[in-house]
């Protein structure tokens, strides 16, 4: 299979991409996206679901009927504003309207069931009062910054503190992003779509998660080595993930997308269509943000500390005196640490500086 | 290094014993599962149809939202719906504190009769009416002919109420509504339930607290249909026998006695003699239904709280299998095409994915049943949702090992110490990236109402399942196969093929 050939060549370092070094660019990209995401949403705003505005709807289950049934027991019920009458499918008709009085919205559903002559109980009714729609946004607000906090202290104790700001970073860029798609297209955002974004934070963290490990292993021995510099380490690191990090993302994905497919497909709207959409969405954007901002914000955050500038410089030090073959071959895990002791007492430090990295 | 593989070595007589001790425990469950007849897994009311009622604490004069008050009310409302007598009903508070929303789910098609149930405050109260009108005259005034001297208004009428009641439009629904809970000692002014009359009603004179026992029953003599039998308490007989007495000789409108429920008039009948029995009826054109329910609403007292509807949603039983239908078959095809794809990429350790996925999956199935069972867990249509994302989540768990145990393999290490090396580094991966998954579906959890619980607890709960499933059978059945040498020797389908590792290249280059 030509993939994992491909791992072989990534894991060596024999092809690679240089993921930190184009940083400005993925950055510039994803700042774009941000921009456009804002934009669509102080703009256009988001297109909320009747769960969140307060509403009703109706649906009735009735083989081959028009929505003039619906037109008249709407008018019966005294019903003027905004109520919205669609055909789905061929045997269902669903009638939104606006936030109903108890007595009205009784009145409404007893002339639907007479006009198409089915039983109240088989209609399938949703009420939303006015202020259930603040209760659950502030609900899943609550969970948006619990999570954050909680995801940000548990990483920089399971790895590093910058660890953690680079992945919650990358995390908030994807719910930044998902949530400018919506506006933009103006895809309904309803509860289960919220479930969805929600849900992106644990995907993307996941990918992230994998790659920030590899990252951590392969700069573990990196001062006492001098072989590479902290942000080399990392590329090669994403680029031997690079793999999983495929393979995660399309498994993550193919079940969702089987969700997608049923539930746009077989119901035409509701729970599952709505959380899947969010969580394709949401998947797509985490996969790109593990790999092209969270490793590279990790580096760009490592790169400054004292201990890397020098790391750098040694490192330069090092290849202007002993050539770039030895940093194009090396396997890392099988690294001899015997030059070290005299890389770091040899060579003035002003040597030519090496250029960028290991392109093939 | 060397550490590592010498404890690897000692390990390598386990694996089979794990998978032995992994399926003794299987089957046991299942047994256990038989014998505790928990057989079919606990469908929520979108997979089956039923009503689901959200209500929100409201505050109103008559009490603040404080926890007490809201256990009191659950408790309450659990009491109303269970007089139904539908099975597998549920009440519960769900959130902390007194940010606590109160969820109330009925199987089956009762819907309408729930939603008036269960949302009422059934705040009774009897007072003396002080004047009435047809409801639809908006300028009626108390006084002939517009005399606007106060003392033309009939006792107890101030020119305030007058003029609310001059207002008031008891044809227009919105004023019809109730739900406010009105103050005892205030003079009040309000419609009928059907609307067609108005009137001015002086403080309560008796409280439903007072009401000792309620029944509905069907007036034999009378004629009127079904009506609701009240019994008070010694202070209530006192109260009431006081009321009658003293109105029985006054004219009309005030010889009447309007009993007012959630802040409507239900029914005013006209005291002909003083009643010191301690008992009445409310009639009110009941169906043998409205009577029973309300019977039931003021014999288990009013809330303590007023309560607006959040969210009421009644899904039919068709709507309900159509949902099942579709989650299933969603699933069927994600689970399709994961093991596909692990078939095709991974060979011959695709079939640990396989395997794997289906432990996980019997063990998912398992614990459905007997958590539906033990602490009343229902499976719903996010919740299917929740399971079929988890497929992905567990079967990236086989995916970072694998890889791992490949760029082992890579370095030059053979299969058998791959395995091990493999794992110490790949278990550390999986760990944190399940532990953030954990945290995601606890947060959800508790801080969400409705279906997101649903989701977070499915996907927690498979959250589990893959840690369990990885330890204790991924990893031990990857150790056993290594030992087989189509696995060994790098067989072109064994998933560890130098030429699908690109280890051929690799050993060029070094």
């Amino acid at each position: 299979m030509a993939l994992s050939g491909i791992g072989g060549r990534l894991y060596r370092g024999d092809t690679s991409v240089d993921f930190i070094g184009n940083r400005k660019r993925f950055y510039a990209f994803s700042g774009v996206l941000i921009i456009v995401a804002a934009a669509a949403l102080g703009i256009q705003g988001l297109k909320l679901g009747i769960e969140f505005k307060g509403g009703a709807a109706f649906t009735v289950t009735a083989p081959n009927s028009t929505i003039d049934g619906a037109n008249q027991a709407l008018k019966d019920a005294g019903i003027t504003s905004e109520a919205i009458v669609q055909k789905i499918g061929n045997n269902k008709i669903r009638v939104q309207t606006g936030g109903l009085a108890n007595a009205q919205s009784d009145n409404l559903k007893a002339n639907l069931a007479k006009n198409y002559n089915v039983q109240s109980a088989n209609i399938d009714t949703l009420s939303i009062g006015p202020s259930w729609g603040k209760e659950i946004t502030k609900k899943a607000l609550y969970g948006l910054f619990g999570f954050i906090i909680v995801v940000m202290l548990y990483l920089a104790m399971a790895f590093e503190p910058k660890m953690a700001i680079a992945a919650i970073v990358a995390v908030i860029h994807d719910v930044l992003i998902t949530v400018g798609i919506y506006a933009l297209v103006g895809f309904d955002v309803t509860p289960a779509t919220v479930i969805g974004f929600l849900t992106i934070l644990g995907y993307s963290l996941y990918d992230t998660v994998v790659v920030f490990d590899k990252v951590r292993e392969n700069t573990r021995s990196l001062t006492s080595t001098a072989k590479q510099t902290y942000s080399q380490a990392a590329n090669l690191a994403v680029n031997q993930t690079l793999v999983r990090s495929f393979n995660t993302s399309l498994i993550a994905l193919l079940p969702v997308a089987s969700i997608l497919f049923v539930g746009a497909g077989l119901l035409g709207a509701g729970t599952l269509k709505d959380l899947s959409l969010a969580l394709f969405i949401g998947l797509a954007i985490g996969t790109y943000s593990s790999i092209f901002v969270a490793t590279p914000i990790l580096a760009t955050l490592r790169e400054r500390e004292p201990a890397m500038i020098a790391l750098r410089k040694r490192v330069a030090v090092r290849n202007g005196a002993t050539g770039e073959k030895i940093v194009a071959e090396s396997i890392p895990g099988v690294v001899t640490s015997t030059h070290s002791k005299e890389d770091r007492v040899r060579g003035p430090r002003n040597q030519p500086k090496r250029k960028s990295s290991k392109k093939h | 290094m060397s550490a590592n593989i010498s404890k690897a070595t000692q390990k390598q007589s386990r694996p089979a014993r794990t998978i032995a001790i992994l399926a003794l425990a299987l089957i046991g469950f299942s047994i256990f599962a038989g014998l505790a007849s928990a057989t079919k897994i606990k469908l929520g009311l979108d997979l089956r149809g039923g009503t689901s009622v959200t209500l929100t604490p409201r505050g109103t004069a008559g009490g603040q939202v404080t926890s007490a008050a809201i256990d009191q009310a659950v408790s309450i409302i659990r009491q109303r719906v269970n007089s139904l007598g539908v099975a597998e009903s549920e009440v519960s508070a769900q959130g902390s504190g007194t940010n606590r929303q109160i969820v109330i789910s009925v199987p089956g098609d009762t819907g309408d009769r729930i939603v008036k149930l269960v949302g009422q405050t059934a705040e009774l109260r009897f007072r003396q009416a002080l004047a009435s009108g047809a409801g639809n005259a908006k300028t009626t005034s108390t006084t002939a002919a517009g005399a606007k001297a106060a003392a033309s208004y009939p006792t107890g009428v101030t020119a305030a109420l007058d003029a609310k009641f001059a207002a008031l439009d008891c044809t227009d629904p919105k004023n019809r509504q109730g739900g406010s809970v009105d103050s005892p000692s205030d003079a009040l002014v309000t419609c009928s339930r059907d609307g067609s009359t108005k009137y001015i009603l002086a403080p309560a004179e008796l409280l439903g607290s007072q009401v000792s026992k309620a029944a509905a029953v069907l007036d034999q003599q009378g004629g009127s249909g079904w009506m609701v039998s009240l019994t008070f308490n010694g202070s209530g007989t006192k109260a009431f026998a006081a009321m009658t007495t003293r109105i029985t000789s006054l004219p009309a409108p005030a010889n009447q006695a309007a009993i007012v429920l959630d802040g409507l008039v239900v029914s005013s009948p006209r005291i002909i003699e003083a009643i010191t029995s301690g008992s009445a009826q409310i009639s009110g054109n009941f169906t043998q239904t409205d009577a029973t329910d309300l019977a039931n609403v003021l014999k288990y007292g009013a809330l303590p709280l007023a309560f607006d509807r959040g969210e009421v949603q009644q899904i039919s039983p068709t709507l309900g299998a159509d949902q099942l239908h579709a989650g299933l078959i969603a699933g069927a095809l994600g689970l399709g095409l994961v093991l596909l794809y692990s078939l095709l990429y991974y060979r011959g350790l695709g079939v640990v994915s396989v395997g794997s996925l289906a432990v996980a999956g019997g063990i998912t199935y398992l614990a459905f049943l007997l958590l539906g069972k033990y602490i009343g867990f229902t499976l719903t249509l996010a919740g299917i949702a929740g399971a079929i994302v988890s497929i992905g989540i567990t079967a990236d768990s086989f995916i970072v090992y694998f890889e791992r145990l490949r760029d082992e393999v890579r370095e030059g290490r053979s299969l058998r110490t791959a395995v091990e090396t493999g794992w110490q580094r790949a278990r550390h991966t999986i760990l944190v990236a399940d532990f953030v998954s954990l945290i995601a579906s606890a947060l959800l959890y508790f801080f969400a109402v409705g279906g997101v619980r649903g989701f977070a607890f499915t996907l927690g709960l498979t959250t589990f399942v893959d840690l369990f499933v990885v330890f204790f059978f991924t990893k031990p059945l990857v150790t056993l196969l290594a030992r087989l040498p189509f696995y060994a020797h790098g067989g072109p389908l064994s998933g560890f093929s130098a030429k699908s590792l690109g280890v051929v290249t690799g050993k060029e280059v070094a």
